[in-house]
């Protein structure tokens, strides 16, 4: 049982409740740093440190943090650890840290972050809120990596910074620029529903076929 | 006089805060499904905005110059603090607009709009007359991109459409053909 609750604790943040497509939330970050695969993996590396430390701080002091300031204690936690991961890009990966830009800081406002302190972290212990939060970080980190790459094999060419397709491909440069998010987002959304939609028509189909089978 | 209205227009149009860059997502997506709510999120952010400009102004002025590491917590601390006097005093002030604002006005303090202004004030180094217009710029333009967004919303709701793009991806493909229009605005000044 406790073995099945920790595994759903992990998983469920990967696709069945995936902070991006079902949950929507922290769509900022999600359509506006995945032009190119690199900045998609330094941002969810650094929403996937300050989730899952957030979590496990907040999960620890959650008994002695009053109801009544309890937004604003995990904003401060939150932030503080945004802080820290800012400063860690900065020194670690120069050239990264200036495309993201903003965006960085920006990470305090994830919705994804403070939903799951409120959600969840708040109110489980450490094992669980960890669990949670590495699932969410993944799940996170997993659909910006499908939008970079999408974006930069189209938009550039290049994966990685890798060429793919030699010198005489027209780069579909509208993929990098801004209603190129829109748009890349809106087709994963749409084929989201048409999966969902095909499930549900099997599920219903299939009986169906059963008892045609049956006869 | 020019350069203040510089950076109004960039605000507005040519960098739009929602529609170029993806700031305030949470609420476009939001409340954009009727006009009046729309225009009143749109007013209550730009109004938040522009007190948010003058509060960082200060920050950075007499607080952040001894302790630059506290930016960041610093602006989110006084964000928060700001949206909910701006509460009180509108509760005590005018009920009947508190309880028009609903659930919108505590739900700035997580927009990112909000906290990206400080971060580019703070970058740009705009003073308080550049700040506080870089605010009036912004709130328009999040306002512009709510009402063009709630107005094609109100339409789509009894257009036929496929089933499954009901719902959010169908405004994502809408947004993207505004944000495309928008970069239309690009060109506009030389200097954004």
């Amino acid at each position: 049982m406790s073995q099945n609750t920790a595994t759903d604790d992990l998983i469920k943040g990967l696709w069945r409740e995936n902070p991006v497509l079902v949950q929507v939330l922290g769509l900022c970050p999600t359509l506006a740093v995945t032009n190119s695969v690199a900045n998609a993996i330094a941002m969810g590396v650094a929403t996937f440190f300050v989730l899952v430390a957030s979590s496990f701080l907040v999960s620890l002091v959650r008994k002695w943090v009053p109801d009544e300031v309890r937004i604003s204690t995990y904003i401060l936690i939150i932030a503080t650890f945004v802080t820290v991961a800012d400063m860690a890009l900065a020194a670690l990966v120069p050239d990264i840290h200036k495309a993201l830009g903003a965006f960085i800081a920006l990470i305090v406002v994830n919705c994804i972050i403070l939903g799951r302190q409120e959600a969840f972290a708040g109110k489980n212990p450490v094992g669980r809120s960890v669990l949670d939060a590495v699932g969410m970080g993944i799940g996170f980190t997993g659909i910006l990596l499908v939008m970079g790459a999408v974006r930069e094999v189209l938009g550039v060419g290049s994966f990685l910074g890798h060429p793919l397709f030699g010198p005489r491909y027209e780069p579909w440069v509208i993929m990098i620029l801004p209603p190129g998010g829109f748009l890349t987002l809106g087709i994963v959304m749409l084929m989201r529903a048409w999966f969902q939609e095909r499930k549900k028509i099997q599920a219903a189909g299939l009986p169906a076929k059963a008892e045609r089978k049956a006869a | 006089m020019g350069k203040l209205a510089l950076i109004f227009l960039s605000a507005a149009v040519i960098n739009n805060f929602t529609l170029t860059l993806f700031l305030g997502l949470c609420a476009f997506m939001g409340v954009s499904n009727k006009l009046e709510t729309a225009l009143r999120m749109g007013a209550a952010n730009t109004f938040v905005l522009t007190l948010t400009a003058v509060a960082v102004w200060a920050l950075n002025r007499f607080v952040l110059p001894s302790a630059p590491y506290l930016q960041l917590i610093s602006f989110i601390v006084v964000i928060a603090s700001l949206v909910q006097i701006v509460e009180m005093v509108i509760k005590k002030v005018s009920p009947a607009l508190f309880r028009a604002l609903g659930i919108y006005l505590p739900l700035i303090t997580t927009n990112c709009a909000i906290l990206a202004l400080a971060i580019f004030q703070t970058n740009r180094g705009y003073g308080l007359a550049e700040g506080v217009t870089f605010a009036l710029g912004a709130g328009a333009g999040l306002t512009i991109a709510l009402l063009l967004m709630a107005s094609i919303r109100v339409s789509t709701e009894t257009a036929e459409i496929p089933a499954i793009s009901r719902g959010l991806g169908l405004i994502l493909i809408i947004s993207g053909s505004l944000s495309l229009a928008f970069m239309g605005f690009a060109g506009l000044l030389s200097t954004g």
